[in-house]
C-alpha cells in the first residue's frame, strides 16, 4: 500500500518534471492584485510575494530537483563505481590511494563541501551539480570497493582471472552485476538526500538563479512573509517531503527485497 | 575458519569494533558497513598473526596516522577553493568598482603573486600559527572572527547533543521492546518522517508554531536560553531519527543474549534488566554513530544557523559567501571538517576505552 503510494509519488513527480515546459503555466507572470493571496479555486497553491501563481512554480521546482538529482546521481554513481570498482580490483597501492583520497572527501561533514564549492563557483543549476557530485561520488566509490573487494574472492572471478578474461570483462561480465542490488539501493538514497540538497543550497542562496523557481528557494522566500502567508512555505516543503519520503520508504523497499549484505553473507558461509 | 561471527548482524553495527583475534579471516574485507571513518584493512592484516593487544595497538596508530592524513588532504582542497573560483578572485572580492591599487595591495595580501607551491608552503605555515588570514569585509584577523562565533555553535550542539540522546533513546528502547507493534511502527515511522523532513523546511514550520503563534520562543537570534529550544529541536530531528533506529537494532540484537536470559530468569525488574544489562550493552555502536552524527551536526548547522540567524560558524560560513569574503569561507570549512575528524578519532579511542573486549591490556584474548 505505502509502496504503490511511494511509487504513484515518485512517478507524478518524474513526469510532471519532465512534461512541465511542454504544459501551458505562465510560473514567471507577475499579477500585482494576486500578491500573497491564499489558495484559492483559481491558483489552488495561491500566489507569492510577488504575486505569481506557486502551483506553477512548484511544476517548475519539480523539474529543477528532477534535473538535479538525476544528474548527480547518475554522474555519481557512474564515477564512484568506476574508481571504487577498478582501483580495488587491482588492490595493493592503487587501493590505498584510493582509499585514501575516498577519505579525505568524507572527512569533510555532510554538504559542507558542497555549501563551499556552491559558494565558490557562483549560483547556477551546473554548478550545483558539480558540487554535489564532487560530494556525492564518495559513497559510491565506498560501496563499489567494498563489494568488489569481496567479491573478487568468489570462485567465478578467479576462474575468469585464470582464464586470462581481462580486467574490463571481470568487471563487466562478473562484478558488476552482482554489486547492481548494492548500487541501485544506494542510488535510490541518493536521490533522497540530493534533492534535499538542492534544496538546501537554494535555500541558502547558493542553487538556481530567479526567476528559476526551486523548492528551496520557494521555502526562503516565503519565510519573510510566514505570518501573512504560510502557504508560500507550506507547500514547497510538503513537495520535498513527499518526494523524500517516498523515495526513502522505496529504498527500504529495494533494500529488503535485494538484501544489499547478501553478497558478503553468502561468500563467507562455508 | 572462524568467520566474522556477529560482527553483520545489525545494519549499523560496525564489524571494526568488534576485534577478537581470530574472529577475522585474513583477506576478507569488512568495511561494506556506513561508518566511513574506521579503516579496517590495516587491522585485517594484523589481526591474523599478531597478538590481540598488538592488534589493537597497531588498528590505533592506524587510526592516527589516517586521520593526520585526512586532516592534511583537507587542508589542501581548503587551500585550493579560492583558485577554484571561476575567473580573478581579487576581482570577485572587491567588485568592479575597486581601484587598480586596491586590487594590487589584495593580491599581495592573500599572496596570491607568488608560484603555486609557495603559497601552499605560506599557508600551511600560517596555519601551523594558527595564522587563518584576514577577512577583507570584517576588517579583523579571521581567528578573531571564529572565537567570536564558536560559543554559539558549541552551546546549541550540546544541547541539540543532549536533546538527541534524550529523545532517541527513549524512542529507539520503545520500539525494540515492543516489536512489530503499534509502537514500533510509530516510532520508526517518526523516523523515517525525521530523516525525510528538511531542516530548512522544519525550522521555519516551529518558528511559525512556537513563535508566531503561541509565542512561547522568539523568533531568531540568540536572546537568552530560550532562544536555543527551536534552533536544537530542529537540529536534532534528523539526529533523533537516525539514532533512534540506531538504538532499536543495536537493542533487538542484544536483547537475544544469554545474559538477558539470565537476568530474566534471576527474576530482575524488567526495567532493570533493560536499563542495566540490555542497554549499556546496546549503547556501543551508538557512541561511534553519535560521533559521526555529531559531524552531520557540524554541517546541519550552517543551514539551521541560517534559519534561525543563530550567531555561530554556520552563519558565518554562509554569510561570507555572500560577501565573497573568502578567507574566512576557507577557515569556516576548515574548522568544521578538521573537527569532524578529531571527534571522530576521539570515538574510536573512546570506543576503544569503554569496550572491555577491546582494551589495550588484551587481557579478554
Amino acid at each position: 500500500m505505502t509502496t504503490r503510494l511511494a511509487s504513484v509519488i515518485l512517478l507524478a513527480w518524474a513526469l510532471l518534471a519532465l512534461l512541465a515546459p511542454a504544459l501551458p503555466l505562465s510560473p514567471n507572470v507577475i499579477q500585482l492584485q494576486h500578491i500573497l493571496d491564499a489558495p484559492s479555486a483559481q491558483a489552488v497553491f495561491g500566489y507569492d510575494d510577488l504575486g505569481r501563481d506557486i502551483g506553477a512554480r512548484l511544476l517548475v521546482g519539480a523539474r529543477t530537483s528532477f534535473l538535479v538529482a538525476g544528474w548527480v546521481v547518475c554522474l555519481s554513481l557512474c564515477l564512484g563505481t568506476l574508481f571504487g570498482a577498478l582501483t580495488a580490483y587491482r588492490g595493493g597501492w592503487w587501493d590505498r590511494a584510493a582509499t585514501q583520497l575516498v577519505d579525505i572527501f568524507l572527512a569533510f561533514p555532510g554538504i559542507l563541501l558542497a555549501i563551499a564549492l556552491a559558494g565558490l563557483l557562483g549560483p547556477g543549476l551546473d554548478n550545483v551539480v558539480i558540487a554535489l557530485t564532487v560530494v556525492g561520488w564518495v559513497g559510491y566509490a565506498r560501496l563499489a570497493r567494498a563489494q568488489v573487494l569481496t567479491l573478487k574472492q568468489r570462485e567465478h572471478v578467479q576462474a575468469a582471472r585464470a582464464l586470462g578474461s581481462s580486467q574490463w570483462y571481470i568487471l563487466r561480465r562478473h562484478l558488476l552485476p552482482l554489486m547492481a542490488g548494492a548500487l541501485i539501493v544506494e542510488a535510490t538514497f541518493g536521490v533522497a538526500a540530493v534533492v534535499i540538497a538542492e534544496a538546501g543550497l537554494s535555500f541558502l542562496g547558493l542553487g538556481v538563479q530567479p526567476p528559476l523557481a526551486s523548492w528551496g528557494a520557494m521555502i526562503r522566500d516565503g519565510t519573510r512573509y510566514m505570518l501573512v502567508a504560510p502557504h508560500m512555505v507550506l507547500a514547497p516543503g510538503l513537495s520535498i517531503l513527499a518526494v523524500v519520503l517516498a523515495v526513502n520508504l522505496l529504498g527500504d523497499r529495494l533494500r529488503d527485497r535485494f538484501d544489499t549484505r547478501l553478497p558478503t553473507e553468502t561468500g563467507r558461509q562455508q | 575458519m572462524a568467520a566474522c561471527k556477529g560482527a553483520r548482524t545489525s545494519p549499523g553495527r560496525c564489524p571494526a569494533h568488534v576485534i577478537r583475534a581470530g574472529d577475522y579471516t585474513p583477506g576478507q574485507p569488512h568495511d561494506d558497513c556506513k561508518i566511513p571513518t574506521c579503516c579496517i584493512d590495516p587491522l585485517l592484516h594484523l589481526c591474523s598473526g599478531l597478538r590481540y593487544s598488538h592488534a589493537m595497538l597497531a588498528y590505533l596508530i592506524q587510526r592516527l596516522l589516517g586521520a593526520c592524513l585526512a586532516m592534511f588532504g583537507v587542508v589542501s582542497i581548503v587551500f585550493l577553493f579560492i583558485h577554484l573560483i571561476p575567473g580573478d578572485p581579487v576581482e570577485i572580492m572587491l567588485g568592479e568598482s575597486a581601484t587598480g591599487a586596491d586590487r594590487e595591495a589584495l593580491r599581495l595580501a592573500l599572496g596570491l603573486h607568488e608560484a603555486l607551491p609557495a603559497q601552499y608552503l605560506h599557508y600551511l605555515g600560517g596555519l601551523l600559527q594558527l595564522d587563518l588570514g584576514y577577512s577583507i569585509h570584517q576588517q579583523q584577523p579571521v581567528g578573531h572572527l571564529l572565537l567570536e562565533r564558536l560559543p554559539a555553535t558549541g552551546l546549541l550542539a550540546l544541547v541539540t547533543l543532549c536533546l538527541t540522546i534524550v529523545l532517541a533513546l527513549p524512542l529507539g528502547i520503545l520500539a525494540a521492546i515492543h516489536r512489530n507493534t503499534a509502537w514500533d511502527s510509530a516510532a520508526m515511522g517518526l523516523s523515517l518522517l525525521g530523516v525525510s523532513i528538511p531542516n530548512f523546511w522544519l525550522g521555519p514550520l516551529l518558528i511559525l508554531l512556537f513563535s508566531l503563534w503561541l509565542g512561547w520562543f522568539p523568533v531568531s537570534g540568540q536572546d537568552g536560553i530560550s532562544s536555543v529550544v527551536l534552533p536544537a529541536l530542529t537540529l536534532s530531528t534528523g539526529l533523533t531519527a537516525v539514532l533512534s533506529r540506531m538504538v532499536r537494532s543495536s537493542m533487538l540484537e542484544v536483547l537475544h543474549e544469554d545474559y538477558l536470559r539470565t537476568a530474566r530468569a534471576k527474576g530482575l525488574p524488567p526495567a532493570r534488566i533493560i536499563l542495566h544489562h540490555a542497554l549499556r550493552n546496546a549503547l556501543l555502536p551508538v557512541i561511534t554513530l553519535l560521533g559521526l552524527q555529531l559531524g552531520a551536526l557540524l554541517a546541519g548547522a550552517v543551514v539551521t544557523e541560517t534559519v534561525f540567524s543563530w550567531p555561530g560558524i554556520g552563519l558565518l560560513t554562509i554569510e561570507s559567501i555572500q560577501s565573497r569574503d573568502f578567507p574566512v569561507v576557507q577557515a569556516c570549512v576548515l574548522l568544521i571538517s578538521l573537527t569532524y575528524i578529531l571527534v571522530n578519532l576521539l570515538t574510536d579511542l573512546v570506543y576503544a576505552w569503554i569496550d572491555p573486549r577491546i582494551r589495550l591490556d588484551g587481557s579478554s584474548a
